[in-house]
């Protein structure tokens, strides 16, 4: 436990606090890689992934897609770029935005994709174009779970700008190898300390907004029917109309 | 790849100590998530301590989490043993919600049937529940799989050997070739891993030869999952 109390008189010893490279300026680095991550990765992802679930089309591509980049080793392209993009904060970024997408693509379909066949249908009979039934129906009745994918990505992208500071002087990361290069245990650790800290910080604010998206007056229950079909129901003479998966 | 020719030995070396990493931290977290997600599933109070306590494990950075967990192993942070004790939590942090989602989905008719024609609730669990919870605790395994392989590498930049370390070193020294071998050497053990799984679920499951509509729930339970 002396180890603990080492990280922790690290963390709180002023001479960490001011200066060049001190705790706030190394948070402030942090904060701000995962932001820019976070915009341009979701303005590639969502996209994509709403007209996905949307349509139901390509949903095996991206899942395929999403799997895959899965299984890529965050490391291994983080340095793969650096060699190619030379040592700096553009590597990082791009490595981390191509690990961003996964968790956004998969959070934006299958939000849209659990809103109820028969509510989006229900709004196609009232009138709705397509662009509004997106807008006004999917996308408020999905939010909980795209939220619960920007959610993902971002924690992932906090964990992994971590990682950014073995290529870039930015970033918490920063003490972690700092400490490890001079084997100092207390500093690593500290650094650890803030890491954990602020990653559970913006989890626990993403807990809170994922209630607060919740339209008024719905209540999220786990839907049972996804869509095995397309969405467009045909009317066929003589028989009654079936749609969806409905047993 | 002429550098690849010449360090053959060296990749199929590091892919051996790759395994020897990943696929402990594999079984663990599986055995240690099905009674996990089984709790879950039973009492309404422990799903949503478990299932919080599982989430913030997962939002722990992972080379943050390498380097605090000495203070409760007594390891050193560049120790193997770390490592999969590391890998191990995740792995538990990513398959719980799966595993109780896995019990959630036997049917309560089911329960009831068994347990009139006699079932002890331990003969159930065995006899009925696991079997047939079998097919969604595959699907969250083949992601805990995937995640793990590639996670394994972070080991490297503490100075754990893994496949992870043909990128330190090909960082370090200038090599693609090097980096991109680490990187499909990695992806190719994953995939490799994933259907050694699924072939030993056919294996164990024959019942379960997934047919469209089941198979596309349980995927879409795990992107859900993913997800939230």
């Amino acid at each position: 436990m002396n180890l603990l109390f080492d990280g922790i008189a690290w963390v709180l010893d002023p001479a960490n606090w001011t200066g060049v490279g001190s705790i706030p300026e190394r948070i402030g680095q942090h904060l701000a890689i995962s932001a820019v991550v976070l915009a341009i990765a979701s303005l590639i992802a969502l996209p994509i992934g709403g007209l996905v679930g949307h349509t139901g089309r390509g949903k095996e591509l991206a899942v395929m897609v999403s799997g895959g980049l899965r299984a890529l080793p965050t490391l291994g392209l983080l340095t793969l770029f650096a060699l190619w993009l030379g040592i700096g904060l553009q590597a990082p970024i791009v490595a981390l935005v191509i690990l961003a997408l996964p968790p956004l693509l998969a959070g934006a379909y299958s939000g849209l994709e659990s809103v109820d066949r028969r509510t989006v249908d229900a709004a196609r009979s009232v009138g709705m174009r397509e662009i509004q039934i997106i807008g006004k129906v999917e996308l408020p009745l999905g939010m909980p779970i795209v939220v619960g994918g920007i959610r993902s990505a971002t924690l992932q992208i906090i964990a992994t700008a971590t990682l950014a500071a073995y290529i870039a002087d930015d970033g918490l990361g920063r003490f972690i190898f700092a400490g490890l290069k001079t084997r100092d245990y207390a500093e690593m650790l500290g650094g650890s300390i803030l890491v954990i800290l602020l990653a559970l910080a913006v989890d626990g604010l993403f807990a809170i907004t994922q209630r607060l998206v919740v339209p008024a007056g719905v209540r999220v229950t786990r839907t049972r029917e996804l869509r095995s079909r397309p969405a467009r129901p045909r009317a066929v003479v003589g028989r009654p109309i079936t749609e969806g998966n409905r047993e | 790849m002429t550098w690849l020719w010449s360090n053959l030995d060296l990749v199929g070396e590091l892919t051996l100590t790759h395994l020897a990493l990943s696929v402990p931290a594999i079984i663990l977290s599986f055995v240690v998530s099905v009674p996990i997600g089984w709790l879950a599933h039973r009492y309404r109070w422990s799903r949503g301590v478990l299932l919080a306590l599982c989430g913030l494990l997962y939002a722990i950075p992972s080379l943050a989490l390498l380097i605090a967990l000495p203070i409760v192993t007594g390891q050193r942070a560049t120790s193997p043993i770390n490592l999969v004790v590391a890998l191990t939590l995740y792995g538990i942090a990513v398959i719980v919600r799966t595993a109780a989602d896995a019990f959630d989905a036997v049917e309560p008719d089911v329960r009831q049937s068994a347990t009139s024609l006699g079932y002890s609730s331990a003969g159930r669990f065995w006899g009925v529940e696991l079997p047939l919870a079998g097919p969604v605790l595959l699907s969250g395994l083949r992601v805990v799989i995937v995640s793990t392989v590639s996670l394994a590498t972070i080991g490297a930049v503490v100075g754990v050997q893994s496949l992870g370390s043909l990128f330190t070193d090909g960082l370090q020294r200038d090599i693609y070739a090097e980096i991109v071998t680490g990187i499909v050497a990695t992806m190719l053990l994953a995939i490799g891993l994933d259907w050694a799984a699924v072939a030993l679920g056919r294996l164990l499951m024959p019942w379960s030869r997934p047919n469209g509509s089941a198979r596309r729930m349980a995927l879409a339970r795990v992107e859900r999952v993913d997800a939230a």
